[in-house]
This record gives C-alpha cells, sequence and structure tokens, in this order.
C-alpha cells in the first residue's frame, strides 16, 4: 500500500512539476555568468547612491527610494564573498522580487557587475549544484546549467536574500 | 471562534445589496408589465444580492434573517429560471420583503431580535403568490444512523478520470482510517505496461476493511465528493443478515444538504408581547468600503505630491531675485498649492482613522464573562470610544488592551468579601477611557482595585536579579518594573492573565507603534495604566538633522530642546561614559557618528550641536553636526522590504528623492543599546 | 504552507473564510469574482482554490472550468462554496471540474475540517 501511495501522491504533483522551459536573467560577476528566474525581476536600473542604514554589513549598501518605496540594495559581489570593485558605467542594479523567510515577499536591489543574456533553459539542462569546489556557497545555488559551451550559476536568490530580513543578530529584538 | 467581527462587514454589504435589489426592482416597476423581455442580468443581479445575504446570515448567525431571505431566494430563482412571470405584483412584492428586510438587519445591528411578525406576513404572500405549491416540505429527516457492529467493507473502483477532480483516494483513505481500523487491499489489474501509462489516469482499485462501529453515513460521506466519479459499493462486514436491512439509502450527499449542517442554534423564541411599531431609521447608506491597500497607495502618492510641492516650494525662494512683478503670483500660487496639498494630505489620513470603539466593543462581554468566571462583580465604564486614529494602530493595541484589562480583573479588583471587608463598594469599577491630547491619544484603563504591591514587586525583581539589593527607587520606578522582561513567570500564571504573556509584551506592542505605557498606583485604591499612542503611523513631524553627509529625522515629540554644548560642561563619569551638565541635570551624550558607523565633522563635544532628547522616560543628549529645517514627513516602512533596524523607526524620502532615516529615540540611549545587544 | 485561494463577492464571507484559515496557518489569497480569480491564478499556482457558485463577472462554475483548462490546475483541488440545497448546482460544479463542495451556512471548523480533507 505504502508504495502505491507515493505514486498517487505523486501523481498529481508529477506533471505539473515538468512545467518545462523558463526564462533566465543572467548576470556578470568576476567573471562568472549567474541567472536568476526572470519571473522575480522587477526592473534594471543603473547604480545611485544609497543611504547607509547603520548597523548592518558591508554588503548591505543602503536603501534607494524606489517609486516611493524604500528598497534595499545589496552588493553580491561582497554577499558572495568576492573582492568588492569600484562601481563603474556598467554597474547594475537588478531588482527582484524576493520571498522572505518568514514568507513575506520582499522587493530588493543587487548590484552586479554587468547584464549579460536572457536564456530559455529547459529543466533538462539544470544540474545540481557540486556538493563542495564552487565558487559560490552551495546553498545558495539553485543548479548548474549548460548553454552551449557555456556554464551558467542558477542562483536560490530567495536563499541567499531571504536571509538579509531575518538580520542575523541585528535588530531583531 | 468569535465571528463577531465580521458581522460589521457584513451588514454594510448587506445594506448595500438591498439599495441594490430596490433600484433594480424599481427599474423593472418603471419599465413596466409586458414592456418586452426582462433583462435576465437584472433578476440575477436582484437574485446574487438575495443570496449573499442569505449565505451571510446564515454563516454569521441571524437566522430569522437567513430563513426570511430564502423564501425571497426562491422565488427570485424561479424568476430568473423564467418559471414564474415578473408581474408588477411580485415586484411590489419583493420591494416590501427588502424594507422589512432592512429592518431586521437594523434590529440584528442594533443587538435586538428582529421583528418576525412582519416577515411571516410577508412570507405567507411569497407563498400565495407561489400558488401553495411551495409548501416547501420539512426537511427529511436523516436515515437512521447505521452502524454495523463489525464494520464495513468497501470497494472502490474510481472511474479513470477521477485524479482530474482534484481528489486524491489517499486522502479519503487517510480520512476513513480516521473513522477506524483500516485496511487496504490494492487491485491493480487495470495497471497497463510502464510505457503505456499515462500518469494523469486512475488506474487502481482498492477493496477496503473499515472496522469499529461507524456509522454509514460517516463511511459515505468520505466519498461524497466522488459519486458518480467511482464504482463504489459499502456493505457491512462479517454474516450479512446481522446488519440492519440495508435501505438503499439516499445518495451520499443528500443527507449533508438537510440544514444539519448548519451551526445548532437554539434561540428561545420569546416574541416580545405588544408589537411596539417603533421604526428603526434606515441604516446609514453613507459608507463605501473600500481596500485599504489603494488607502494606502493613495496615501503615498499623497506622499509624493507633498515632496514635489516642497520641491517646487523651494525653487520659488531661489527665483525670488530674478523674477520681478512676477514673484507675488509665483508666491501665492505656491501657497495655495502648500494649503490644498495639506487638506489633502490631512483628509486622507482621516480615512484611515476609526473610532476606538472598534477596539473597546469587545469589553463589556469580556469583562462579564471574566468577572463571572473570577467571581467578582465589576461595573464597565467606557468613556471617549468616539476617539478616532490610526487602523493600524487600533489592530496593534487591541491585544494589550485585553491583556490590561484582564490583569485588572484578575489582580487588581477584590472579590466582593474582600471589598466590603476594606469598606469598599463590592461592586468595583472597571473606566476604560480614550481621549486626544496634543498629537497623541491616550487611553487609560483603570480599576479601583487594591493597587500594585509595592513590596511584593521589589522584593521579586530583587529574586530575578532586575534591580540591585540595595537600589533605592521611587514607586514609579518600582511599578515600572512590572514591564520588565522577566518580570513575570510561569509561577503566577493563572488561567485569566498569564499565559506566558507578560506586560513586557504589552510595552514591547505598544512601542511597536511608536506609543508608550505607563502605570500609576495607589495602595487600597487602585491602578491606572496609560498608553499614549501616535495618532497615524503615517506621518511625523520631524526635525532635520545632518551628521556628515548624512541627513536624519528626528520626531520632533521626542525632542526637548537643542543646544551648543559649552566646554566647562562636558565630563565624563566613569561607568557612564560622557556627561553634559544642563542646568542641574547630567545627560548622558550618544555620538550618532559613533553609533551609526559614519564619518562626521564635529568629533569634538565642545562646542558640538546636542539635540536633547526623551524616549522610554529617558533623557540623554545626541551629537549632531547641524541642524536643518523642521517639516512634516511621510513615514515609509524599512521592514517592508527589509527588516527592523536598532535606533531607526523608519525612512522618508526628501525633497530631492534621496532617502532619510528617521530615529527612534528609546532605541538610541545606551541603556537600550546595552539591552538590545544582551 | 499552503496557498488558498478564495473567491466569493461578499466581502464579509471572504474575510471570515481568511481570517479563519490564516488562523489555522494558511496563506491566504482573495478575489471578489470569477475573473479576478483566473487573473490571480495565471500568475501563481495555488494549492487549494475556494470559490463561492453566484458572483458577478463570472461566475463559480465558468471559473472551475477556465481552471481546468490551465495546465497548472488540472488537478489543484477546488471546493465549491454553495447554499444551494438543490442538487443540481453541485452536478454542474463536478461536471465542471470541481473537487467538492462546501454547504453555507458552515462555521469556521467546518470548513476547516473540510479543507484538512483536501490539503492532507
Amino acid at each position: 500500500m505504502s508504495e502505491t501511495a507515493q505514486a498517487l501522491e505523486a501523481g498529481p504533483g508529477g506533471p505539473e512539476a515538468a512545467a518545462g522551459t523558463r526564462q533566465y536573467l543572467t548576470f556578470l560577476l568576476a567573471g562568472e555568468e549567474y541567472g536568476v528566474d526572470i519571473l522575480r525581476v522587477k526592473e534594471i536600473r543603473g547604480w545611485e547612491r544609497t543611504t547607509p542604514i547603520p548597523g548592518t554589513p558591508g554588503h548591505v549598501k543602503g536603501v534607494i527610494n524606489l517609486r516611493g518605496t524604500i528598497v534595499p540594495i545589496i552588493d553580491l559581489r561582497e554577499r558572495l564573498g568576492m573582492p568588492a570593485v569600484e562601481y563603474g558605467p556598467t554597474t547594475v542594479v537588478i531588482v527582484l522580487c524576493v520571498g522572505g523567510a518568514d514568507g513575506r515577499e520582499r522587493v530588493m536591489g543587487v548590484v552586479v557587475d554587468a547584464v549579460s543574456e536572457v536564456y530559455d533553459l529547459p529543466e533538462e539542462a539544470m544540474r545540481p549544484p557540486p556538493e563542495f569546489g564552487a565558487e559560490v556557497r552551495v546553498d545558495f545555488v539553485r543548479a548548474l546549467a549548460t548553454v552551449g559551451e557555456k556554464m551558467v550559476i542558477v542562483l536560490d536568490i530567495d536563499r541567499m536574500l531571504g536571509m538579509e530580513a531575518l538580520g542575523a543578530g541585528a535588530g531583531t529584538g | 471562534m468569535d465571528l463577531e467581527r465580521f458581522h460589521q462587514t457584513f451588514f454594510e454589504e448587506s445594506f448595500e445589496g438591498l439599495e441594490r435589489m430596490e433600484t433594480e426592482l424599481l427599474a423593472l416597476e418603471a419599465a413596466g408589465e409586458g414592456a418586452g423581455a426582462v433583462d435576465p442580468e437584472t433578476i440575477n443581479t436582484i437574485f446574487r444580492a438575495a443570496h449573499s445575504i442569505k449565505g451571510g446570515a446564515g454563516t454569521f448567525g441571524f437566522k430569522e434573517v437567513a430563513d426570511f431571505t430564502h423564501h425571497v431566494e426562491t422565488l427570485l430563482d424561479e424568476m430568473r429560471a423564467g418559471r414564474r412571470p415578473v408581474t408588477a405584483e411580485a415586484v411590489g412584492l419583493l420591494l416590501r420583503c427588502v424594507d422589512c428586510l432592512r429592518e431586521m438587519l437594523a434590529s440584528q445591528q442594533a443587538g435586538e431580535r428582529p421583528d418576525t411578525a412582519q416577515a411571516e406576513s410577508l412570507r405567507q404572500a411569497l407563498e400565495a403568490l407561489r400558488g401553495n405549491a411551495a409548501q416547501e416540505a420539512p426537511s427529511a429527516v436523516a436515515p437512521q444512523a447505521e452502524a454495523p457492529a463489525g464494520g464495513w467493507r468497501i470497494r472502490f473502483r474510481p472511474l479513470p478520470h477521477l485524479l482530474q477532480t482534484g481528489n486524491d483516494p489517499v486522502r479519503m483513505f487517510r480520512a476513513l482510517a480516521e473513522l477506524g481500523e483500516l485496511t487496504v487491499r490494492c487491485d491493480e489489474a487495470a495497471l497497463p505496461a510502464f510505457g503505456e501509462l499515462d500518469p494523469e489516469v486512475c488506474y487502481l482499485a482498492w477493496e477496503l476493511e473499515l472496522r469499529g462501529q461507524v456509522p454509514r453515513r460517516e463511511v459515505e460521506e468520505v466519498f461524497e465528493w466522488v459519486e458518480g466519479d467511482c464504482e463504489l459499493a459499502i456493505e457491512p462486514l462479517g454474516g450479512r443478515g446481522e446488519a440492519a436491512p440495508e435501505t438503499d439509502a439516499a445518495p451520499a450527499g443528500d443527507a449533508t444538504e438537510a440544514p444539519a449542517l448548519g451551526q445548532p442554534r437554539e434561540r428561545t423564541q420569546s416574541a416580545p408581547a405588544g408589537v411596539s411599531a417603533q421604526r428603526r431609521p434606515r441604516a446609514q447608506a453613507g459608507s463605501i468600503r473600500v481596500s485599504i491597500d489603494k488607502i494606502d497607495a493613495l496615501i503615498n502618492t499623497v506622499g509624493e505630491l507633498v515632496i514635489t510641492q516642497s520641491i517646487l516650494g523651494q525653487i520659488g525662494r531661489e527665483l525670488e531675485g530674478v523674477l520681478g512683478p512676477q514673484l507675488e503670483k509665483l508666491r501665492n500660487g505656491l501657497a495655495q498649492l502648500e494649503r490644498n496639498t495639506r487638506e489633502l494630505q490631512e483628509g486622507i489620513m482621516g480615512i484611515r482613522m476609526l473610532p476606538i470603539s472598534f477596539a473597546f466593543s469587545r469589553f463589556p462581554r469580556l469583562v462579564h464573562d471574566l468577572g463571572r468566571q473570577l467571581g467578582k462583580q465589576v461595573r464597565l465604564e467606557i468613556s471617549g470610544e468616539q476617539t478616532e486614529l490610526d487602523k493600524t494602530v487600533m489592530e496593534h493595541i487591541g491585544d494589550p488592551l485585553v491583556h490590561l484589562v484582564r490583569n485588572a480583573l484578575d489582580h487588581g479588583i477584590e472579590p466582593p468579601e474582600e471589598r466590603e471587608a476594606a469598606g469598599k463598594d463590592p461592586v468595583g469599577t472597571l473606566r476604560l477611557s480614550a481621549c486626544h491630547r496634543g498629537g497623541n491619544i491616550l487611553i487609560e484603563v483603570r480599576d479601583d482595585g487594591r493597587g500594585l504591591d509595592r513590596e511584593r514587586i521589589l522584593a521579586k525583581a530583587r529574586e530575578r536579579g532586575l534591580v540591585a539589593p540595595d537600589a533605592q527607587l521611587s514607586d514609579a520606578e518600582v511599578y515600572d518594573l512590572i514591564f520588565q522582561p522577566g518580570f513575570s513567570t510561569a509561577a503566577e500564571v493563572t488561567d485569566v492573565s498569564g499565559r506566558g504573556v507578560g506586560m513586557d509584551v504589552v510595552r514591547k506592542n505598544i512601542r511597536e507603534v511608536g506609543g508608550t505605557v505607563e502605570v500609576a498606583s495607589e495602595p487600597g485604591r487602585g491602578s491606572a495604566f496609560t498608553i499614549r499612542l501616535p495618532l497615524t503611523l503615517a506621518i511625523v513631524d520631524g526635525q532635520l538633522v545632518r551628521v556628515g553627509s548624512q541627513i536624519y529625522v528626528i520626531p520632533l515629540v521626542s525632542i526637548v530642546e537643542s543646544l551648543q554644548m559649552q566646554a566647562g560642561q562636558v565630563n565624563v563619569v566613569a561607568g557612564r561614559g560622557e556627561v553634559y551638565k544642563l542646568r542641574d541635570q547630567y545627560l548622558p551624550v550618544v555620538r550618532l557618528y559613533e553609533q551609526f558607523g559614519i564619518e562626521a565633522e564635529h568629533t569634538e563635544l565642545a562646542g558640538g550641536m546636542l539635540v536633547v532628547v526623551e524616549g522610554e522616560g529617558r533623557r540623554f543628549g545626541l551629537l549632531v553636526d547641524e541642524l536643518l529645517g523642521q517639516q512634516q514627513v511621510v513615514i515609509k516602512s524599512l521592514e517592508a522590504n527589509f527588516r527592523r533596524v536598532e535606533g531607526v523607526s523608519g525612512a522618508t524620502i526628501l525633497g530631492d528623492g534621496t532617502v532619510a532615516l528617521i530615529l527612534d529615540v528609546g532605541g538610541l540611549h545606551p541603556a537600550a543599546r546595552q539591552q538590545a545587544a544582551a | 504552507m499552503a496557498t488558498i485561494l478564495t473567491v466569493d463577492d461578499s466581502a464579509s464571507m471572504r474575510q471570515m473564510v481568511a481570517f479563519t484559515l490564516k488562523g489555522a496557518g494558511y496563506e491566504v489569497a482573495e478575489a471578489a469574482d470569477g475573473q479576478e480569480a483566473l487573473q490571480l491564478c495565471q500568475g501563481r499556482r495555488f494549492n487549494l482554490v475556494l470559490t463561492d457558485v453566484n458572483m458577478p463577472r463570472m461566475d463559480g462554475i465558468s471559473l472551475i472550468r477556465a481552471l481546468r483548462a490551465l495546465p497548472t490546475y488540472r488537478f489543484t483541488p477546488i471546493l465549491m462554496l454553495t447554499t444551494e440545497s438543490a442538487a443540481d448546482k453541485k452536478a454542474e460544479g463536478k461536471a465542471a471540474g470541481a473537487t467538492g463542495w462546501i454547504v453555507k451556512p458552515f462555521n469556521p471548523d467546518q470548513l476547516l475540517a473540510t479543507i484538512k480533507k483536501v490539503l492532507g
């Protein structure tokens, strides 16, 4: 029975899960190409001066006014432990919709070196990230995808940015 | 769960629905009989309105309304289906029904029993119109609960499409397993070869044995939704003979349609003698419901407008030298714009304001029930319930208020004997009041009970290590200890108050909306808790200050004064850090740039600008570089997209479009920061 | 936690349903009629849809039919809230692809028990 039960439970979920091809926006960080689900991207802006927030780690660059709402800006290089670089004319901020660990949706901006491409990636192109050895913390990586000769690191932005809302010790009272 | 919180919405939408019915019925009447075909959508609209009222009334327990509306709906349904002509007579009768419903609802809203006499005569008229054909049969008596001793054998063969109805056999089996002991045998005979398997089709069949004394109806209920989507046989286990005769009972589903599923609602029919012909004023139609999101979007837009207006004002001032004769006109225009903008802003803020009666309304019942439970006699006096405050603020103080009221009843007010022995009225008084004071709203919870016990509080605080054993504390300081985290513990959690929620949570909740709570008490005479809240969370009068390249907003309410520090008054006190002697007070000095980790121009205290602030009853000074202007700012949440930040209550957008942080003075005091870090 | 879409033109019913479900830990989205619901469903995936039958613009039966036509909603449980004691609405709803129904009036406990039945 138990096997049957599992099969049945998988039944209704199965066909839906193989939803097929999705679009990903990719961007560059230190020469590597990273991707995020394009449905999460709200807009792409140039870098602008932020208002710093006291008591936050260095990768939190501060907040900006995005048409009347206050949006935090995260430097992705620093968040991923890469050396910081000075912001230049190609530096862009990708504004994303992030699902927080508390179940709330937040709008956050990430600073990246440059925007690259939009790819259609089928689910089959996704491979699980290696256990170790990658540039980036494994729990931030949702999958590795091969596009022709290139490899795209697809990020789990909820994992990566959802934690910002928890504040890791600062001001959680 | 208390459904009462939804009543207001129900009444409002029902009155709106009646209005809609009335309008459409009048339109039908005006169109006249035989004026061509009636637009089916008109009847549909009327039907839907009645239908919603019936559904809501049934759900929220207004049985008389639900019953009467049912008859109205039945007639409308027949009209809708074309089985009943839309005659002038019918429309006239329906209009009278609308009036009757309006009165019944108004009575319910006022907490009175509706007058059913009129409803009854209209019901008879409705039935007469329908030619008595519709003498509704009393709902069929549910078949005798049949529960054979052994249990049931269930043969269940889903049709291939069953999964596509969203039903899931596994969940159904789980439901069965809750009724009794379930064994499942799966029949895989119909399962095709793997290659031909269509994952969307259900190929399996099951034979189940459910052991235990389970009424047949409960078994049928599990399969209620898949009737027609499967082959199903339910037979008693064991000898066929011993089970009750198997009447081919009503198909699963029918039984549950009877009103049986409705809440059991006994209402004694104590009709008032002598029908008073008292006509209730019609419910006010002067309100519309708008989603709070829309209002907040509007507030945002107005906030932007305020910013634009201030930018224009600034440009106007810069043009003063250039413009010449045109200047006067521009100045007048800008002044007009500023006035209109402010009025618009105030008006829109007003939309979010609700009378505090929304928060107070639950207390008569709560005090009554609790008093009885605790064996105490309590008189509740409420005043100022028309005082308005922001909806969000109101939502935040509901729980703290309940806690304070429960506490007052549980710990404050004495049992009647004790009160009499003390020469007091055996009936205690609990007073809830609200009023506006400056830009704030004050809410007071006052009882005439025994008051706080200074010695007990002090002893307990010492025991918990909250105060030093030798500390000399004023009464106010002692009473304030009850708000300390860790003061109330499980040891004295009673059934009524407590429950692990202490007064520290009350203070925390109130602080979250920028409020404060204080207690005053007199032994034997009672206690009074005073809550002070901002009227709105949306705007604040602020002082802009600059530190280095950053601009911060300090709420004006927390500023005592600002001054330039004199060299001779600056001191360093061991264990307390830097202090500034102002008249006879030593004020701790907080270097804002240091706390926020930014660059500043002035790092010398002497000659520096000190903003003296007060938060959480503590007075201290903030070192800043420069005082800028004062202005009203629109508060934006940092938490919406980020998180709470210590020492910052929110952010605002300045005239040039950049973001400035609004300081939370209470969180900047050195002691508060130590607590936060601990 | 599962996300539930509740569709009803009556705000009080919607509030009551949403409040009850949120209290039980579900996430809840609301729509005032079938069209609004359909739009929401095209944008995101709900674990369960709870819909009234009689609504302006698009009624519950049409909504169910439209949802079942969406690839992502083929197997999603869809429950109708119905006061119709006549079996025809239920039959119509089932034919359109409804999973089951809840008969109005109901109280919060009955609602939760039924939801639990389909969401497990």
